[in-house]
């Protein structure tokens, strides 16, 4: 069940260390990667299928199509690494283990857009793991592979790492954009027609750490080796985390496709403690929660999840046994998206907090079947009126929890 | 104003500026480099950062302040962020938090007295394979227990 494509020299000793790194097959694709032309490797990773991990699923050579060709403008890659959605926990594996797999993904990445200059943005936390990548970068350009001429090529590349400050919003494309910009971390309003993100007025591509990290697979081992993995419409491989009251917690690499719960039982040895499941968030804090009994049929791909009214997201799953009272589960989450709210649009503003106090006074019993009701409206009220989805996510949580456990809810309400 | 950067962070700041196409750029690594230089961000170093960017001293404030990471007051030596996002919390953050708050006698947001410790509740950390987690000043410390928490906190000094 575990597919090892990304994570292959996670067990390797001392992998991040540049010279073990290159015994175990980094940088093994720029051969080829150099005989190829851009527009090749893009063509490649189109026909691989592969697709964003960081949450939304969306193609990755889809968004690369975005550049303006011909571009007279410097196009730059921005590298999402700033991993904070609840239950996620994926892309700093990459960064401890493995960085010069994403530094070879992104030498492959930008050599497919035209860019000369990539940013990283990590988030704030990750001190360790900042420095780590930095380190790995500072060999990269030592050894000349990365810098002025990519490994001997006539082909220049810089690499920046730049940390973000501890705010989740920052993990939204254009909010990330805005804040290596050096301001506030504002998601931007979104164009009627599909764009590249605009870094200082010039082109520019966000993709997760994971996404990129899979794209030297691609090259070397062609776009088929890929597509041999996982299902016809979610090819390839992810790194699934689990979290919460599982046996096993950590990230394991398995391809598209496995089911659900045989992932979890086998991989992550069950619910802890020997208790019963009793539901599931399957790909961070803003996908629809799942009761046990809904995840029988459930294949851990795109389409099964949005077939089961929820989401595959960053496929961190979260796991709650039988003793979990789900009242509380939703102020956690409400205080989580209160605190991160930032602050720009009003409905979300306002309502994040409003619903997050309202949790709170029917969790002091204070609360009547008004207060309920209200909660619900509010959901309405968030979802669909604001720049970014970070207000319909707050209302999916209270569409699903609510409508899935309303026993409990009501139970608190007088 | 009297604030500037030191030596090691100016030529920091100068590597910085060939980086990126705008200097605008430059504003968060520049709070991080006045954050590790002084502890805390004062008004004093924004409005020299504001001018070394050519930006508004409320400028400045205003990105500082939007992010939750940069102290715009001096806190404790040690800051120890106890995550309470749910995969934390499912594993047991709560008593965590609890028994620091108990040692230390302080409750989460305020600093002991001597301005030694600082307890901060934080949003997810990202360790939720690990949890419960906890970050004393910039180290995660994964699966944490009561007894690590005390041992590591004995031997602060």
């Amino acid at each position: 069940m575990i597919q090892k494509i990304v994570s292959k020299n996670f067990d390797v000793l001392d992998s991040h260390l540049l010279h073990v790194a290159k015994q175990n097959g980094r940088y093994s694709s720029l051969e080829k990667l150099f005989s190829m032309s851009s527009e090749d490797v893009l063509d490649a990773v189109d026909q691989s299928g592969l697709r964003g991990k960081g949450g939304g699923g969306a193609p990755t050579a889809g968004k690369w199509k975005l550049i303006p060709s011909p571009c007279d403008k410097p196009t730059y890659l921005i590298i999402n690494s700033d991993e904070s959605e609840p239950g996620t926990f994926k892309d700093r594996q990459i960064l401890e283990y493995d960085p010069h797999l994403l530094i070879e993904g992104i030498i492959c990445s930008s050599y497919a857009i035209k860019s000369h200059h990539a940013y990283i943005y990590i988030r704030g936390e990750y001190v360790f793991w900042a420095k780590r990548l930095q380190k790995a970068i500072d060999e990269a350009y030592n050894a000349k592979i990365i810098g002025k001429s990519v490994m001997g090529h006539d082909y220049e590349l810089e690499i920046t790492l730049h940390r973000g400050a501890g705010a989740y919003i920052c993990g939204e494309k254009s909010a990330l954009v805005e804040s290596l910009e050096g301001k506030r971390g504002h998601p931007r309003l979104k164009p009627q027609q599909k764009e590249p993100e605009w870094f200082f007025g010039n082109p520019a591509i966000v993709n997760n750490v994971e996404t990129i990290a899979s794209v030297p697979f691609i090259i070397k081992e062609g776009f088929a080796a890929y597509r041999a993995y996982g299902t016809q419409m979610s090819p390839g491989t992810m790194l699934f985390g689990m979290s919460g009251h599982v046996q096993n917690p950590g990230i394991y690499e398995a391809q598209f496709g496995e089911s659900m719960s045989e992932f979890i039982n086998k991989i992550g040895g069950g619910i802890k403690d020997g208790k019963k499941l009793k539901a599931i968030i399957p790909g961070g804090s803003s996908t629809h929660v799942l009761k046990a009994d809904e995840i029988e049929d459930i294949t851990l791909d795109y389409e099964s999840l949005k077939a089961h009214g929820s989401s595959l997201g960053t496929g961190g799953m979260i796991l709650m046994d039988e003793t979990v009272f789900m009242p509380d589960v939703v102020k956690n989450l409400f205080e989580f998206y209160h605190h991160e709210s930032c602050g720009q649009c009003t409905p979300c503003r306002e309502g994040v907090g409003w619903s997050d106090k309202l949790m709170g006074k029917i969790l002091d019993g204070k609360g009547t079947k008004k207060d309920l009701e209200t909660l619900m409206d509010l959901s309405f009220i968030l979802n669909g009126k604001t720049i970014c989805v970070f207000a319909p996510s707050v209302a999916h949580i209270i569409d699903s929890y609510i409508n899935k456990f309303k026993d409990e809810f009501y139970s608190l309400v007088k | 104003m009297n604030w500037k950067f030191n030596e090691k962070n100016e030529k920091k700041f100068q590597d910085l500026l060939k980086r990126y196409p705008k200097k605008d750029s430059l504003t968060l690594p520049s709070l991080w480099m006045i954050q590790y230089q002084d502890g805390w961000i004062c008004e004093d170093a924004m409005r020299y950062l504001g001018q070394r960017l050519d930006m508004s001293p409320m400028d400045i404030y205003s990105i500082a302040s939007f992010y939750s990471m940069f102290h715009l007051e001096p806190i404790g030596k040690y800051n120890i962020q106890v995550c309470k996002t749910l995969s934390c919390k499912l594993r047991g953050s709560e008593d965590i938090k609890k028994h620091i708050e108990n040692r230390l006698g302080i409750k989460a947001g305020e600093s002991t007295e001597d301005m030694k410790f600082t307890i901060t509740e934080v949003e997810c950390l990202g360790s939720c394979g690990t949890a419960p987690c906890v970050c004393i000043n910039e180290n995660y410390i994964q699966n944490s227990t009561p007894k690590m928490i005390d041992d590591i906190l004995d031997g602060l000094k």
